[in-house]
Formats: C-alpha cells, sequence, structure tokens
C-alpha cells in the first residue's frame, strides 16, 4: 500500500499547526501538501479544513471552485477532518448566517455561540474510545443539533464537540494545538486500506 | 502568562480555563494567512467582512487621515466600537494609545477580541508599554526590529505586526522590518549560548524569549505586515518575506473603490507566490490610496519612532 497523500486547505488559517501535527504522526514531508486550487486537491487522498474565519474561506474557496471539487470529492468518499472554522463550513445549517457552506455534514451550528475572546475556553474532555482530552476553544461554534446519522464522540456539558459522520471527522476544538495527535492518528486511520 | 479564570462543573470534572497564554496566541494562529482591516465605521466593518477580511481593526481615523488632519488621535468612540462589533462575526480589533490602559479597560468591557496597542494614535505615556499580562483580551503590538518585538511579548503581547510607517501608502518602511526581523531571526538562530547573552544585550531582547527564537527559528508569536501595505503586489511581497498575514490601514478605505481593492488585497494575501493570480486579481483594479514618501516629502511625523 502506498503512503496516502493529506492536503491542508491553505486558504486563511492556522494550516501551519495542522501540517506539523500530520508530520508528527510520521507522515513524512511530501506526503503533506497546502492546497490552493482544484488540481492540487485531485492529488491528495484526504483534506484538512483547518481553523480560521469561516467567511474568509468559505468566500475563497468558491473564487477558486474549491467548494464544488470538495463536494465531489466527498461524495467519491475522501475522508476529511474539520477544526473549528471547518466544521462551519460542512455543516448544512448555520444559525442566522447565510454564507457560504459546503453542507457535507448534517449539524446546524450557531457562530460565536460562546461568547467573544474573552469567553474562549481551555478544558479536558472525555472522548469516546480515547479516554481524556485537553481541548482548546477559540472563539468556537457550537453545535446545536445534529443529525441522529452524526456520531457524538465527545461533549463539553451537553454539546457535541467532536463528530463522526460517514468518512467526516469535525471537531469544534483546535486538536492542532496541543501536543496530543490522537485525532490526527485517528482522521489518517481514515484514509483506510483502499488508499490508492 | 497571563491571568486566568476557572470554573468546574457540579461534578467537578471539568475544569474551563479562560485567558489562558495558549488561548491569547491561539486567536492570531487562526488569523494567519488573511488580511485585517482598518475600518471606522459599521458600515466599513460589513464592507471588509463581506471582502473576506479575517478581522477587522476599529479606529477613530484611518492614519492617512491621521497624517493629514494632525491633532490627538484616540480610540475609537464607545458608540462605534460597539457598532462595529455587532455588525460582523468576524473578530474585532480596536485600538488604544501607547500606555493608555484605561482606554484597553474599555475595549475589553466593549468585548473586543483583541487590542492593538498602537503607534498611530497619540501616545499617552511616552516611557511606559500596558502592562498586557493583566488584561484578558489579547493584544497585538507593533515593532521594527527583533528587540522590540521580543519586549512587547514580555509584556504580554500576543500578536506583533510590523510598524511600517502607516498611512503612507508606501510599503518601504514595512519591508526594512520585516527583513531587520528576519535576518536578526536568522542570527539567533546560528548563535551559541555565550553569544545569544551579547546579542540579548544588542537587540535589548530578553534572553529567554531569544532561547525561544532560536528554538523555533521564529517569533513565538504570529507576525504580521503593516504600515504601507496599499495594493495586492504590497500584500504579496511582504507574505513572501515570510510575515503570517496583513494588516491593511487606509489602503482600502483611501483607495477609489475599496470593496474591489480588499477582494484583491485578501486573494493576493492567500496566493502571494502564484503571480498568474496576483496579475488577475490586479487586472483593471480602479487607483490604489494616493501614496506619499515621508523620505522625499519631508514630512516630520514618524510614527514609528513612538514606543520603542
Amino acid at each position: 500500500m502506498r503512503q496516502p497523500r493529506v492536503g491542508v486547505l491553505a486558504l486563511q488559517g492556522d494550516m501551519r499547526e495542522h501540517a506539523a501535527a500530520l508530520r508528527a504522526c510520521g507522515l513524512p514531508e511530501h506526503a503533506v501538501t497546502e492546497i490552493r486550487s482544484v488540481d492540487e486537491l485531485a492529488r491528495v487522498d484526504g483534506l484538512v479544513l483547518p481553523g480560521g474565519e469561516s467567511t474568509t474561506v468559505g468566500r475563497l474557496l468558491r473564487i477558486e471552485g474549491l467548494d464544488e471539487a470538495i463536494v465531489q470529492r466527498a461524495a467519491e468518499g475522501m475522508p476529511l477532518f474539520a477544526t473549528c472554522a471547518g466544521v462551519i463550513l460542512l455543516a448544512t445549517e448555520v444559525l442566522h448566517s447565510q454564507q457560504p457552506r459546503l453542507g457535507l455534514i448534517p449539524v446546524q451550528v450557531e457562530r460565536n455561540a460562546y461568547g467573544r475572546q474573552v469567553d474562549s475556553f481551555e478544558t479536558r474532555l472525555e472522548v469516546d474510545g480515547m479516554g481524556e482530552m485537553d481541548a482548546v476553544f477559540i472563539r468556537a461554534p457550537r453545535i446545536v443539533a445534529t443529525d441522529p446519522r452524526v456520531r457524538v464522540l465527545a461533549r463539553h456539558r451537553q454539546d457535541p464537540v467532536l463528530c463522526r459522520y460517514g468518512r467526516i471527522l469535525a471537531a469544534t476544538f483546535h486538536p492542532e494545538l496541543t501536543p496530543d495527535h490522537r485525532l490526527h492518528r485517528y482522521f489518517l486511520s481514515m484514509l483506510g486500506p483502499d488508499v490508492g | 502568562m497571563g491571568n486566568s479564570s476557572m470554573s468546574e462543573d457540579a461534578a467537578g470534572l471539568r475544569l474551563d480555563q479562560h485567558a489562558t497564554w495558549r488561548l491569547k496566541k491561539g486567536l492570531a494562529e487562526m488569523l494567519k494567512g488573511g488580511v485585517i482591516m482598518d475600518v471606522t465605521t459599521a458600515e466599513q466593518a460589513r464592507i471588509a467582512e463581506e471582502a473576506g477580511a479575517c478581522a477587522v481593526m476599529a479606529l477613530e481615523r484611518v492614519p492617512a487621515d491621521v497624517r493629514a488632519e494632525g491633532g490627538v488621535a484616540r480610540m475609537a468612540a464607545v458608540g462605534v466600537v460597539e457598532e462595529i462589533c455587532a455588525a460582523v462575526t468576524i473578530p474585532v480589533m480596536g485600538k488604544v494609545r501607547l500606555g493608555h490602559f484605561v482606554e484597553a479597560q474599555m475595549l475589553q468591557e466593549i468585548g473586543v477580541d483583541y487590542i492593538d496597542e498602537s503607534e498611530v494614535l497619540t501616545p499617552a505615556d511616552d516611557r511606559y508599554h500596558i502592562d498586557k499580562h493583566t488584561f484578558k483580551v489579547p493584544f497585538v503590538c507593533g515593532a521594527r526590529d527583533l528587540g522590540e518585538a521580543l519586549r512587547r511579548i514580555a509584556e504580554g503581547a500576543a500578536m506583533i505586526r510590523t510598524k511600517g510607517e502607516p498611512g503612507t501608502g508606501n510599503v518601504v518602511e514595512a519591508v526594512r522590518h520585516v527583513r531587520k526581523i528576519n535576518e536578526q531571526i536568522r542570527r539567533v538562530v546560528h548563535s551559541t549560548d555565550e553569544e545569544l547573552v551579547i546579542l540579548g544585550k544588542e537587540y535589548g531582547a530578553p534572553l529567554e524569549l531569544l532561547h525561544e527564537v532560536r528554538e523555533a527559528g521564529r517569533l513565538p508569536v504570529v507576525n504580521f505586515a503593516a504600515g504601507g501595505v496599499a495594493t495586492p503586489a504590497d500584500a504579496a511581497l511582504l507574505m513572501q518575506l515570510n510575515c503570517d498575514g496583513v494588516f491593511v490601514g487606509s489602503g482600502v478605505f483611501k483607495s477609489a473603490d475599496p470593496e474591489g481593492t480588499a477582494r484583491a488585497i485578501v486573494r493576493a494575501t492567500t496566493h502571494c507566490r502564484n503571480p498568474k493570480i496576483l496579475v488577475e486579481v490586479s487586472r483593471g483594479l480602479r487607483e490604489a490610496m494616493p501614496g506619499t514618501d515621508p523620505e522625499a516629502s519631508g514630512q516630520p511625523l514618524r510614527m514609528q519612532e513612538r514606543g520603542l
């Protein structure tokens, strides 16, 4: 089996931290690439949608035609790992907003629902099958409703914060900002045996 | 670093910590690769957000107007900052005068997401910067060289921007400051422990932070370019010089077509190494802001020399 190639969407946000986390999981330098165009997307087996500003990234996705390309690749089974703003981009519904989105995971999210930056927080989560995990929430979106087909892997108080839906892994926090790379490894395992 | 507060849930199992150094620095990480635009009204903030800004900076007057009109430049009016916060979903930053910790307390109370202790405004204290560790909200500060950047970080700044020369539409000073910081970082990276002590003295930089720079090969926090960015090419130039993102002050709303200019600079920042896209976004763009060369015009106001 050949080495999977993973793309990090690099339109805006903390792509450097995601790339570093993937390399820390053992992926060689050339197996992690930044994605800014449809051509670049065609060359990877999985895609990370990093933290950043969802309105900025959503706009740039549309200009490059990456929105349609990602939807198509996802339909063909390409695994996706979205963190924070990435979850807003993947949600089917964003409360009080018409911003561009891909609508790939049936959840309803509310932006800035925890408050402003002073309300951002760090906490410790209990993750299904993985145990305790430190989590950093920065101006995070809140998942307010999920389709029954969405598997909730971790909650903060009542709110789902880590979800799996088919080949999509979605975290409203930032596993790329902590030295614990278990979720990146979990995502790499989703790339599965049929890669290549 | 930073002050933090904790809360526990009923079971006492889960601890939520606020205002930690990781959270302060982390928000800046999320802004990387983006453009932060100066705005003076809620309407401008909406235009900036719509054009793809990753954050907006609330201030009373853009630097070009401060330069042209003179007078004392202060924090934006409370009502205006509140309107801007209500108008957009992206982070809102606000400028306060150097050393004016009460303006900063007020912006924190209003709920801005980041505070810029800025040389663009008239300094309130010619000796002391704000003790930024005492705030819950993170700060960004300007710097012209590595020593200045590390002194601000030691005071609690969680993000750095180059000072450049604001309001001129002339990118030369921003380039000078980015190049200088890059050169000094390279020197630090190749220094021995003894040499680092000498560099600490030479740069006026805390030794502990120089060790962090040597370890990481870059500043310990995100570094944006600022001060004179007027065109998509200017933004791409600074990005190719390894800045993490770009602040555009007067460059958007003093141009002939603010919306078009804003959109073009956002896309140029993302695709800074793709000349084909840079040509595409610049084609047909109307005039940039009128520029001034402070050296040629003998203009006396050098904002960058405030607050070293």
